[in-house]
């Protein structure tokens, strides 16, 4: 299928990461945080401070999904299980070993993997802890084994501002990803939809890929969100389950198979205006960033964001990436009170807008490669505005009707409205766009935690 | 401007909770952002950098877009006003002097009363002052004759805030549109000072031989043989300096006498290329507003058996206050349907009902307010509806 949208909005920013990787020092601690896992309630820790761990060593699991085990990136020592308010696991500190060392899992051959079963396969993945990549939708929480999906879908592009480059990211890691695919295909008898970029060239390792059904989708962000690649091929409905897997996850779960070991190595790009080199860095899933920050900042007063500057987590400069994330982004804050006549409300201004009101001109330019802080240039107020929302969100989704009915705990609302279709990613330019400064994601993460729990 | 910033930072405790003026946080705190940007980033997790625009910016926009009709507006109070006391080459200046002292006490009363309405509400409710009446402050005066005794004024505005805006909990919340319900208060409350002949300024002066205090759509709608045209050239015709008053150039341009700010088309125009420009308002509402008076107008002339039936469709669209109301009162996006197929079918109606309203009210000939106003209340409903067509296309997807 070629999908075509037009809503949207294309975010430019300075700070693109170069096709390099840096050379860096290694990270010298790791860490998984259970918070990174929405939807999460309760993580029982299986390790404790002291432990000696090799990548692939369970650290801790779901007590609602025991199955699925998160497991270690790096093999090390265990140096701190870091816990919060109500002893409320935050994160768990590995201090890495020079050399790293696996736990074995059994490995195939190419033809080998023929003969694999599926029960096999979905052992393999929940105790090596590349299950963890399997999220489902509705949700957009880790999967459920026991679930028979009606399709896995693949975004085989992210459309974000500061996006990695996924033909850089995975560059020979085409045979992982057909092996995982393979995988996949023997464990579920549903089909893989597998959607590039109808703007750009399709990367080497997604061309020429077997047993998926390949589509392409072509518009401004949030295109390569695979939720609305979903929303166009074939839309969630109440009862049904779909799962999602990034590129990533299926080289993982290839490399499990082909290599027998939980291969938690990935390239992560450090982006954004603040980075004096903004470029990619060999690590491990949980690196600590410490190491790639330093002497790599232009300034102090900075924002780091595991993530994209949508979507992202703010951290600590002495803190670790997100489990899920391949991009750190640094901003300049924006706590900076503006005068309203000099730089504030009233003055033109060439600051970000999808907007055209009094003053902003950002839109005379709409290709160039901006510097944005953290300000929220405003603050909260009623929902005034209306319709601007919609043209931001390329589904068939009234998104300021479904914020509202969550508001209102309307919950044959939000189900008819269409809460199962959309993830926070989903709604993060309605949140951008927004002018009443409202956290349009927190709100639909709200709902779909007042959904799992009703 | 760090120095205005740091006072302003110094007199915060005060404000503050525990501090002697606590009550009055929202006050200060809306000075304070008023001045300042408020220095408050995005959080830690979401989005984390925000569109340039605020609701203060939108607002002005709305504003800025009214300014021509209000300069307009101005002049025209003090052209009207010698026109009909015998003077119809007056001096600019003079014009404009007279306009002013009219109308600026008009403007300042409206933004006082329903500014303290506002902060009163902003204190007791706790909640930061919002931005929404920097528009309605300045809707309510442009919509007022220009004779108006301003305790009226200042009357009208507080019961349309406290009514028709706090009652429903505040901005974004209301159903009616604020300006509107102001000036129909007037209407149904003081009618004599709101209807016949309040339309021209006259001052302690007497008005000249053939002057007429009509409104041409009240002309049109008590002609009773021949056309509308010719009505609205007979009606003038002693008028020494206005025989052509009722042009349809004239009634384009706006010089003519009527509410403060509606008698120009032209000016609701500009405004509307401002609003549509800068994307604030919506042309859906506007564009099908123009084409169900039109439609309504067309079934009109080949139904029609008086003058006022048969006028010519287009001559709805610049008499009255057609398009200032479509332009500036239909469009306000809180009252209005919220769908942007809702959009399509509310402006529609509204067009469509004000020509039906002004052709056969027989009390009042003008009718985009009583139009507006009643797809207000019928707004939701048509949201409803579509909403529904949503939700129903998401329901027969599920093939069981």
């Amino acid at each position: 299928m070629n999908i075509k949208t037009r809503k949207g909005f294309d975010i430019n920013l300075v700070g693109k990461a170069a096709l390099q990787i840096g050379n860096a020092e290694q990270s010298e601690t790791f860490a998984i945080k259970p918070t990174d896992f929405v939807g999460m309630h309760r993580p029982k820790v299986v390790v404790k401070e002291g432990d000696v761990v090799k990548a692939g060593t369970p650290l801790f699991f779901d007590k609602k999904l025991e199955k699925a085990l998160y497991t270690s990136p790096v093999s090390g020592e265990v140096v701190e299980v870091k816990r919060g308010a109500k002893r409320k696991l935050l994160e768990i500190k590995i201090l890495a070993d020079k050399q790293i060392e696996y736990e074995n899992f059994t490995k195939y051959s190419v033809s080998d993997m023929a003969n694999l079963r599926g029960e096999d396969i979905k052992e393999s993945l929940l105790k090596s802890g590349a299950w963890i990549n399997i999220i489902q939708r509705p949700y957009g929480i880790v999967a459920n084994p026991e679930d028979a999906p009606r399709a896995i879908f693949i975004s085989a592009f992210d459309s974000n501002p500061l996006a990695p480059d996924y033909d850089f990211l995975y560059k020979n890691e085409g045979q992982y990803f057909q092996a995982g695919i393979d995988a996949l295909k023997k464990m579920v008898d549903a089909p893989i939809h597998l959607t590039t970029n109808g703007k750009a060239e399709v990367s080497a390792i997604f061309q020429n890929v077997r047993n998926v059904e390949q589509h392409t989708i072509s518009g401004p962000h949030p295109a390569g969100n695979v939720g609305v690649q979903i929303h166009h091929i074939e839309p969630i409905n109440r009862g049904e389950v779909v799962w999602t897997i990034h590129p990533y996850g299926v080289i993982q779960i290839g490399k499990l198979f082909l290599e027998g070991r939980y291969d938690a190595s990935k390239k992560i790009a450090l982006v954004g205006s603040e980075v004096t080199t903004p470029q990619y860095y060999e690590t491990y899933i949980g690196a600590n960033v410490s190491k790639f920050l330093k002497n790599n900042l232009k300034q102090d007063h900075v924002r780091v964001i595991s993530g994209n500057i949508l979507t992202g987590t703010a951290i600590e400069k002495d803190n670790y990436v997100g489990f899920y994330d391949n991009v750190v982004t640094v901003l300049p804050e924006g706590d900076r009170p503006r005068f309203f006549l000099s730089d504030g409300w009233l003055a033109p201004t060439s600051r970000l807008s999808y907007h055209r009101a009094l003053g902003l001109l950002s839109f005379l330019n709409p290709k160039k490669e901006r510097v944005i802080d953290t300000s929220l240039n405003g603050e909260e107020r009623a929902f005034v505005e209306t319709g601007v929302m919609e043209q931001v969100i390329p589904m068939d989704i009234l998104p300021l009707q479904l914020v509202k009915s969550i508001m209102a705990k309307d919950y044959d609302g939000m189900e008819s409205l269409g809460i199962y279709e959309v993830i926070e990613e989903d709604v993060a330019l309605c949140e951008f766009v927004d002018v009443s400064k409202h956290r349009i994601q927190k709100i639909i993460r709200d709902g779909i935690e007042l959904l799992r729990e009703g | 401007m760090k120095f205005l910033h740091d006072i302003l930072e110094k007199q915060k405790p005060m404000f503050e909770k525990g501090g002697k003026l606590e009550k009055f946080y929202y006050l200060f705190e809306a000075g304070e952002s008023f001045a300042f940007t408020p220095s408050t980033t995005t959080p830690a997790k979401g989005a984390h950098i925000r569109d340039a625009i605020d609701l203060k910016r939108m607002m002005m926009t709305v504003v800025i877009a009214m300014i021509p009709a209000l300069l307009f507006g101005i002049w025209n109070v003090g052209y009207q006003h010698f026109l009909a006391t015998g003077n119809p080459n007056a001096e600019l200046l003079d014009i404009i002097m007279i306009g002013t002292i009219q109308v600026l006490p008009i403007v300042i009363v409206s933004y006082t009363a329903g500014g303290i309405v506002e902060v009163i509400f902003g204190i007791v409710r706790k909640h930061p002052i919002n931005e929404g009446f920097l528009v309605t402050g300045m809707l309510i005066p442009l919509t007022m004759p220009p004779d108006i005794p301003l305790w009226q004024v200042a009357v009208a505005t507080i019961f349309a805030v406290v009514i028709a805006k706090e009652a429903f909990g505040g901005t974004g919340m209301n159903i009616l549109n604020v300006a509107l319900t102001a000036r129909a208060f007037l209407y149904f409350a003081y009618p004599t000072d709101i209807s016949g002949t309040v339309w021209t300024y006259l001052g302690d002066k007497a008005a000249v031989d053939g002057y007429t205090g009509a409104t041409a759509l009240s002309i049109a709608a008590e002609a009773k043989t021949g056309t509308v045209t010719a009505a609205l050239d007979g009606a003038t015709a002693n008028w020494a300096g206005a025989e052509s008053l009722f042009s349809f150039n004239n009634m384009l341009i706006g010089v003519i006498p009527g509410s403060i700010g509606e008698t120009s088309a032209l000016m609701a125009l500009i405004g509307a290329i401002i609003l549509v420009v800068a994307g604030v308002a919506s042309w859906k509402i506007m564009v099908s507003g123009v084409v169900g008076a039109l439609v309504m107008g067309l079934i009109f002339n080949l139904a029609g058996s008086t003058p006022f039936m048969q006028m010519m469709p287009h001559y709805h669209l610049i008499m009255g206050g057609f398009a200032f109301g479509i332009v500036f009162m239909a469009t306000d996006p809180v009252s209005a349907a919220q769908t942007e197929t809702g959009k399509w079918v509310y402006g529609f109606f509204i067009g469509l009902l004000t020509v039906l309203i002004r052709v056969f009210n027989p009390a009042y000939p003008e009718g985009i307010m009583l139009a507006i106003l009643l797809m207000n209340v019928f707004a939701p409903l048509i949201d409803f509806y579509v909403i529904q067509a949503n939700k129903n296309r998401r329901l027969k997807r599920i093939h069981v």
